[in-house]
């Protein structure tokens, strides 16, 4: 097992670094220019001199390096000097937003919170209302709370975001005025108060995304546990007389929740991607409105980052989630 | 039903009384708690020369102030400056190449410490660094030097001779920077100071105390500011992100914000809204309008590196019969009322404010003529082919007309076309992303400046109340070509004698009224040619709570210019 890991990390640095060239590529040659959202009223020639200013003026192999060297250089030793307080960045340029001219690891830094508050949670709520949901499903396939079941979680499926997270507002904060509709981002709990206040303002987009997660991973998990409850096991488990609760919980669940965490743990870095629509609906700002944001202004270095993180954040739950499996189950264990 | 209208009349004696009594009885500084504003795009620096984007600018806007900017009439206002020079109060120089400014009395950064001439010299070199990339280098244009001459006292001098010497340090684009802060911020370091761009020490009624880019903007009262009774209001949150719509939501039906910017949804949506009748939409008109662009360049594919340049004319479009064919086919009437509602009104000019820059010679335009647009072909020689499209000599009446993305537009687009249609020209529809349209980049066949099409369609306007530079962009020279890397901003690729005259005779020219007279003579030149086909004058629709008092918006200078005066409505 820690062989075939430290293989698996290894073999992750060549494709990493794929992944940022075709990334990089696929950002370059898209059309778009950063200057495109300026009013008409800046003549062309202060344009061109933004876009030299911006390093634009450089073939594209030298700003594809120097991203690297921003990247995997400047910015780890940034970082080392913030956590120990020595100097060890010196002068070195970090990679910096067009849009804000600010360093594009703190604007990260500065919107995972929310964005974890928000999807986070929601991520959280899916699954534990899908695993609980998925699992009775199954064990009374086709029966009133099945029908319920399923009917709800293809609702979640099918309804998009902007349209029940719109509705919602609607509902609940223009005519019932118990929710906000804008997310305070700049809100600190500090008490019970303001902790009521915190959940309230989350109320609306964590009920838009968990029914959207719950949706996914009850129907999940009701398809796995209807694989296993059919195997002779379970028939083996019932005629050695276990009860049910026993049957379901020790036996079949243990089997049907492997391909479920496999699930389950590729849509962690969807976490980190943000829930783009869900926050510009809540006025979340988190990382999937600035990922937006920084596409419409065309300000690649923003993009290329974050995009970046969340290929690292996929190649990573990847090797957990095959990691997970092992664990969990003793066949599949790769020596 | 009854309560509410002596409510609404309350208010109305409220909003009537409250002004004068509140400024003499109640005149102290952050009386009035806090004030929420919400603008749809967010903010992203407030440094207002790293970026040109109007919701940048506007923000900075509370922060740091000009030497002198437009009130909500277009007219320029003394701010920072004691006066505004002109050549009366010998501000100007006879030769017209100096202006000197002189600062108000006693002006103090929010850190306390006083403002100097050295500042605004400061701003001006930190602008005209060439490795800086500043957004605001147009305003400028052709300055030789900046010099303090004592502490209050500021010499711009000209290379040449400037009649409308206000582009630096007027208007919102062009804020005093203090030295203090941005002396190490210069040139290729200027991205650097991200606590300054993000923080800048301003003179404005509000400071800075926390700043989120691209989120949110906390702000607190100016302690040293100017009028010790101003602001009414001791905080500010300043919400950006989501859409249009949203915002006006958050202001007109849950009143959770008091004040949202520029709501451009379609006029049966904000009624709606309003209707909640917890806020006012307001209205105001610049200089903003949504035209066509004839192409009197050949566009064909067929035409290779020669393609849209004055080396091959338009096979139809160079004939004036058909351009005033398809802009007589037009209701522009229809257009707004579909498009705009109360924020817009049919164009006939391409400068159509101030007042007395506004042509009247062109006013006929407001009356769709269908029957004279199918006279005026058949004169003309464009006989219906089998197919109803006219055509002469072989050439057929079929446009490419192409504009950005956007809902308005594409019903524009599609009223237009079917007009046209009906005075036998074909069209066929094209609409491209605006950061391509916009893009500049001379890699894309889609740029509005490479205008590979037809037609084009987009809308533009002028910065402050002079339209000379604007007016400037249709002279002969100034078309976007191979030549100029695909740069430039005569789209039609016009190109008059008369109008280049008339142009370089306004470079010469100080006098208002004879500015305005050549300003209407080349809008008249350009609008009867039928190179330019306005069509819609827009204007910015905002929306403010009731209970908030003071709000006179400004389409001329940052929307949000006399924040110091507003208030909370009792």
């Amino acid at each position: 097992m820690p062989v075939y890991t430290v293989r698996r990390v290894l073999v992750a640095v060549p494709t990493l670094l794929l992944i940022s060239l075709i990334l990089f590529l696929l950002l370059d040659l898209a059309p778009g220019d950063p200057t495109a959202q300026l009013p008409l009223t800046i003549p062309p020639e202060v344009k061109e001199n933004i876009r030299r200013s911006l390093g634009l003026g450089e073939p594209i192999h030298v700003r594809y390096l120097l991203w690297l060297k921003q990247f995997f250089v400047n910015e780890p030793l940034h970082l080392m000097s913030q956590l120990t307080g020595l100097d060890l960045g010196g002068d070195r340029h970090r990679v910096i937003s067009w849009q804000t001219r600010s360093p594009v690891v703190d604007l990260v830094v500065e919107r995972l919170p929310q964005t974890l508050w928000v999807v986070g949670l929601s991520y959280v709520a899916g699954i534990a209302i899908g695993l609980p949901v998925g699992i009775v499903s199954a064990r009374h396939q086709y029966g009133w709370f099945d029908q319920v079941g399923t009917f709800v979680s293809m609702i979640g499926f099918s309804v998009p975001t902007f349209f029940s997270g719109v509705l919602l507002i609607v509902v609940f904060s223009v005519e019932l005025g118990w929710f906000p509709s804008i997310y305070d981002t700049t809100h600190r709990v500090t008490g019970w108060d303001s902790l009521l206040f915190q959940l309230r303002q989350m109320a609306m987009p964590v009920a838009v995304l968990a029914l959207y997660n719950a949706a996914q991973i009850s129907r999940f998990m009701r398809a796995s546990a209807l694989d296993n409850l059919t195997l002779d096991y379970v028939r083996t488990a019932r005629a050695k007389g276990l009860s049910e609760r026993k049957v379901i919980f020790v036996h079949v669940l243990r089997n049907a929740v492997g391909p479920v965490v496999t699930v389950v743990a590729l849509g962690v870095p969807g976490i980190f991607g943000g829930a783009i629509i869900t926050e510009q609906i809540f006025k979340v700002n988190g990382l999937g409105q600035l990922l937006i944001t920084s596409i419409q202004a065309s300000d690649l270095p923003t993009v290329q980052t974050l995009t970046f993180v969340f290929a690292v954040l996929i190649v990573a739950c990847n090797l957990l989630a095959d990691l997970l499996l092992g664990i969990l189950d003793p066949r599949i264990r790769y020596d | 039903m009854r309560k509410f209208t002596i409510r609404l009349a309350g208010l109305a004696i409220l909003a009537v009384g409250v002004l004068p009594v509140s400024a003499a009885a109640a005149a102290e500084r952050g009386r009035d708690g806090h004030v929420s504003i919400i603008y749809w795009q967010a903010p992203s620096i407030l440094n207002p020369y790293l970026s040109g984007g109007t919701k940048d600018i506007e923000a900075a806007s509370i922060v740091v102030e000009p030497l002198a900017r437009f009130d909500a009439s277009g007219n320029l206002t003394p701010w920072l400056a004691a006066t505004v020079p002109t050549l009366a109060n010998g501000g100007v120089s006879a030769d017209l190449k100096t202006v000197t400014w002189k600062l108000r009395e006693g002006l103090r950064w929010s850190d306390g410490s006083p403002v100097t001439a050295a500042d605004v010299a400061f701003t001006a070199e930190y602008c005209r660094d060439p490795a800086g990339g500043c957004s605001q280098l147009a305003r400028f244009d052709d300055v030789t030097a900046v010099e303090a001459l004592d502490d209050l006292t500021v010499k711009v001098t000209f290379g040449v001779p400037k009649p409308y010497p206000y582009g630096p340090f007027v208007g919102a684009t062009s804020p005093i920077l203090q030295k203090a802060q941005f002396g190490d911020c210069k040139g290729a370091r200027a991205p650097e100071c991200t606590d300054a761009n993000f923080g800048p020490v301003g003179t404005g009624p509000f400071r800075v105390t926390g700043f989120r880019p691209n989120d949110v903007i906390s702000l607190e009262a100016n302690p040293h500011y100017r009028d010790p009774a101003k602001p009414a209001f001791a905080t500010v949150t300043f919400k950006g992100g989501g859409d249009a719509a949203a915002a006006g939501r958050a202001v007109l039906a849950t009143g959770e914000f008091d004040y949202a910017w520029n709501l451009q949804l379609s006029p049966e949506v904000l009624k709606g809204m309003a209707a909640a009748g917890k806020g006012n939409v307001v209205s105001s008109f610049g200089t903003l309008v949504e035209r066509l662009v004839v192409n009197l360049t050949d566009p064909s594919p067929g035409r290779g590196e020669a393609r849209s340049t004055r080396a091959h004319p338009h096979p139809f479009l160079a004939d004036r019969a058909v351009r005033k064919a398809l802009s007589m086919a037009i209701d522009r009437k229809l257009l707004v009322e579909i498009g705009y509602g109360q924020a817009g009104r049919p164009a006939c000019n391409v400068v159509p404010a101030p007042e007395i820059y506004a042509s009247k010679a062109n006013d006929d335009c407001l009356r769709q003529d269908v029957e004279g647009a199918k006279r005026l072909l058949d004169g003309a020689g464009w006989r219906p082919g089998p197919d109803g499209v006219r055509q002469k000599d072989g050439v057929r009446l079929s446009i490419l007309y192409q504009t950005s993305t956007n809902a308005v537009r594409q019903d524009f687009q599609a009223l237009i076309k079917q007009w046209w249609s009906d005075i036998g020209i074909e069209t066929e529809l094209r609409n491209i992303d605006a950061s391509v349209f916009f893009g500049g980049d001379p890699g894309s066949p889609d740029t509005y400046q490479k205008f590979f099409a037809d037609i084009e369609m987009y809308a533009n306007n002028f910065e402050g109340a002079d339209p000379e530079s604007y007016l400037g962009a249709w002279r002969c020279g100034n078309e976007p070509r191979p030549a100029s890397q695909w740069q430039g901003e005569n789209m039609p690729r016009y190109c008059s004698e008369a109008y280049d005259r008339l142009l370089k005779e306004m470079a010469v020219t100080g006098e208002i009224s004879e500015r305005a007279r050549l300003a209407r003579e080349m809008n008249d030149l350009l609008v009867q040619d039928y190179v330019l086909i306005p069509l819609v004058h827009r204007g910015r629709v905002s929306a403010h709570a009731r209970s908030l008092g003071g709000v006179r918006l400004n389409t001329w200078d940052s929307e949000i210019w006399n924040i110091a005066d507003w208030h909370r409505a009792r």
